[in-house]
């Protein structure tokens, strides 16, 4: 005995989708075919959850598979820069494909290729902008923050905020300093 | 934080000067897209216009007639609306205190114009690699100092 069967491709889609985002437990919105939204923003996880989920019919998620991995690559190493404990006992190289699961090659040059920069060189931007933060606000000297961020001396620090910015750390402080000065006596006049 | 292209305005009155800067921009491998302005009264009556989408970086001269590098960077920092568009100044001048001066009147850039074209495109570079991680990710712009 046969059947035969009319259907509507736009309309199993749909169902396929909803199907799909029900089980992920999230607000979300299908804005037409192709394109759904989410209420508030993803966790890594849950993508991860949702590509498994649409990949059994074939339906890919084209979202920016790498600006996402940079983006996940970007927070591991501000963890990294603000948990400093983390930091003395972890290598770039051992960090970041633990936390991310995938290997240090790969998620190298999908860094370089998007980024301008290496994972290395954005590392130690990120550092030295925690060590400007430090200087500032939290008016520490270098001998602390080289111990706090796990530098090995004082002119290791010096070295690397030079090689950054091309000025010292005291000269920037300097800088820093005589500029809210200049602001407040500015809003005072 | 996305960022398709990064924006840039050039101000300098030196014809020459003007085009081995978009010369050396031209020749770095990164999408930008680049303005020209003769002095620092053109930059501004661009840039106030209402509704003028605002470049991420300005290269400023500092010797410029009409209105210069430090007149256009003070009348920039005034306002809270160009609070994220870095400055860079350039000058022939290497005096620290002419450097220190400049930052401190909110540049986040000093330039120390280079005389050879391969180190102008290379100062360039650097400093268009940094503006791009101020854009795209989460730094702390009010102390992005930068002295190449």
């Amino acid at each position: 005995m046969k059947f035969y069967l009319k259907y509507d491709m736009d309309v199993i889609f749909r169902k396929t989708l909803e199907q799909q985002l029900n089980n992920l437990q999230v607000a979300y919105k299908i804005n037409g075919l192709g394109e759904i939204e989410f209420l508030q923003s993803l966790s890594a996880e849950k993508v991860k959850e949702l590509t498994v989920l649409l990949s059994v019919y074939g339906i890919e998620i084209i979202n920016d598979h790498k600006s996402e991995i940079v983006q996940r690559i970007k927070d591991a190493i501000s963890e990294m820069v603000l948990d400093t404990s983390s930091e003395k006992n972890h290598k770039l190289s051992e960090y970041l494909p633990n936390k991310l699961g995938y290997s240090y090659t790969y998620l190298s040059s999908l860094f370089s290729e998007s980024t301008y920069t290496s994972l290395e060189n954005f590392l130690i931007i990120k550092r030295i902008d925690r060590v400007k933060q430090m200087l500032v606000h939290e008016k520490l000297t270098l001998s602390q923050i080289a111990f706090e961020l796990g530098y090995s001396s004082n002119a290791h620090v010096s070295a690397q905020f030079k090689k950054i910015t091309g000025l010292t750390p005291t000269v920037f402080q300097k800088i820093i300093k005589k500029r809210s000065e200049n602001k407040t006596s500015f809003k005072q006049s | 934080m996305y960022l398709d292209r990064l924006h840039i305005a050039l101000v300098e009155d030196d014809e020459d000067d003007r085009m081995f800067f978009k010369d050396a921009i031209d020749e770095i491998q990164m999408k930008t897209n680049l303005l020209l302005f003769g002095n620092g009264q053109e930059f501004l009556d661009h840039i106030l216009l209402p509704g003028q989408s605002l470049p991420h970086l300005v290269f400023l001269d500092l010797n410029m007639p009409i209105k210069n590098g430090i007149e256009c960077l003070e009348e920039l920092r005034a306002q809270e609306r160009f609070k994220n568009l870095s400055i860079a100044i350039y000058s022939t001048s290497s005096s620290d205190q002419d450097i220190e001066d400049t930052f401190i009147k909110g540049a986040n850039i000093y330039i120390n114009k280079p005389n050879d074209f391969n180190k102008l495109k290379s100062v360039i570079s650097e400093v268009l690699k940094i503006n791009w991680q101020y854009h795209t990710s989460n730094l702390s712009r009010e102390n992005f100092l930068l002295r190449v």
